[in-house]
């Protein structure tokens, strides 16, 4: 049970960052997650007042405040046409539409979970975090980075034209991700993140010619198969009470071709 | 702490602790349709609106309410009853313990979508358990509703 002694709604992200200093005080996002520990918090500090939950847009980047929902992301047009459906597919799972209306994008990326469907998509895209006083990083680095005191204020998605697919396998539905798989290629590069392994999600780059031959749709369905045999071999699996290692091996495999194939479809191959 | 809110359209004012949940606030306050289901904000069951839209107050803290408008079915007495009606024609109630919270939803479901195709409504409503009816009867009452409301009927 999750026992608060102090709530504090903050007043500027100065204030919220010096009171995170304290071990035993949290920052809070939806709380779903931290709501299921047994644990004892001085003072939660609630960012709900500083206007972090609008996902904004120009010609170059989107901006997506920490406090932004992920029914926020899943209803986003402009995010659901850049990414080709990609971000709605990594939210629309989770659980029900009453716990999207509470889960925070910070929330999601800051805890860096395994299961994250959130962070796997975004790694594939051209993403980087903003941190009140770790400047601006790219959502990679974020990911391998040891967990500190700082605030995680924005996420940046560049709009660095790209085809984008996202695909999972649950055991039923609205679950964790038993695994979790995003594709994003375009002409100069490539790269396949596969999440829920079940540990954090990891990024893979294709080789060039790969991504060339999807991008330009010569791909056959064989060469699809022969690269997502090469990609899931670099991807390390463990097991949980979900699924065994050998099973999301073996899973990594058949998304990552399934995603060469959607991406091959959507060229009309 | 002290917090404000608009609890069912009358304005609260009330000393809580910091971790009270919502969902305790509510029913403090005579919303006894708010169930507390799976504790592990899966179930559906403790849905209630904060600002119009559907959240679990299961998993909110009362904190950050203040402020806000909150809506329980005690407060949506006339949409409830016109579509719990469908639901109660359908046997889709059965034992009627995760009715409030399906109910809400649907709800929040037409409001968002007056028309929702098949696809839309398993969607919107997938956070919403029921250990009874395997949910044929609560999309059968689903369907009847919209028949009735493309026939002229009126909330």
């Amino acid at each position: 049970m999750l026992k608060v002694k102090q709530y504090v709604k903050a007043e500027s992200l100065e204030q919220a960052y010096e009171l995170n200093q304290k071990r035993a005080n949290r920052i809070i996002g939806g709380m779903l997650w931290m709501k299921m520990s047994n644990t004892r918090v001085h003072t939660v500090i609630d960012l709900s007042g500083l206007g972090l939950d609008k996902i904004e847009e120009n010609e170059e980047e989107f901006s997506i405040g920490c406090m932004a929902t992920l029914r926020q992301l899943e209803l986003h047009e402009g995010l659901d046409a850049f990414s080709q459906g990609a971000i709605r597919e990594s939210t629309r799972h989770i659980v029900g539409v009453q716990f999207r209306n509470l889960a925070t994008v910070g929330g999601s990326i800051f805890g860096r979970f395994g299961f994250s469907d959130i962070l796997t998509c975004f790694l594939a895209m051209d993403t980087y975090v903003e941190l009140y006083k770790g400047g601006v990083i790219s959502l990679k680095e974020f990911v391998n980075r040891k967990k500190d005191n700082d605030i995680l204020v924005r996420l940046i998605v560049k709009k660095t034209p790209a085809s984008h697919v996202y695909l999972t396998h649950r055991n039923t539905k609205t679950d964790f991700p038993v695994l979790a798989v995003a594709l994003s290629v375009n002409e100069t590069g490539g790269k396949v993140v596969v999440g829920a392994r079940p540990a954090r999600a990891l990024c893979v780059p294709m080789k060039e010619e790969w991504s060339q031959s999807i991008s330009n749709g010569s791909c056959t369905q064989e060469e699809a198969e022969a690269i997502a045999a090469e990609l899931a071999k670099q991807i390390p699996t463990g097991s949980n009470t979900r699924a065994g290692a050998a099973y999301r091996s073996h899973l990594a495999k058949v998304l990552i071709k399934r995603g060469i194939l959607k991406l091959l479809e959507e060229r009309g191959q | 702490m002290q917090i404000n809110m608009i609890l069912n359209g009358k304005k609260i004012t009330d000393e809580i602790n910091p971790d009270l949940l919502l969902i305790d606030f509510v029913r403090n306050h005579g919303c006894y349709s708010v169930k507390r289901g799976c504790e592990t904000s899966n179930c559906g069951l403790c849905t209630v609106f904060m600002d119009g839209k559907p959240v679990l107050s299961c998993s909110v803290l009362a904190a950050r309410a203040d402020g806000h408008v909150v809506d329980t079915l005690e407060g949506l007495q006339e949409e409830a009853a016109e579509f719990g009606a469908f639901i109660a024609d359908q046997g889709a109630d059965q034992c009627g313990f995760c009715n409030p919270g399906m109910v809400m939803n649907a709800i929040a479901l037409f409001r968002e979508h007056p028309c929702p195709s098949d696809e839309e409504i398993k969607e919107y409503l997938a956070g919403n358990l029921c250990r009874c009816s395997g949910y044929e009867g609560q999309l059968r009452a689903i369907h009847a509703f919209m028949e009735y409301k493309k026939q002229g009927g009126t909330v």
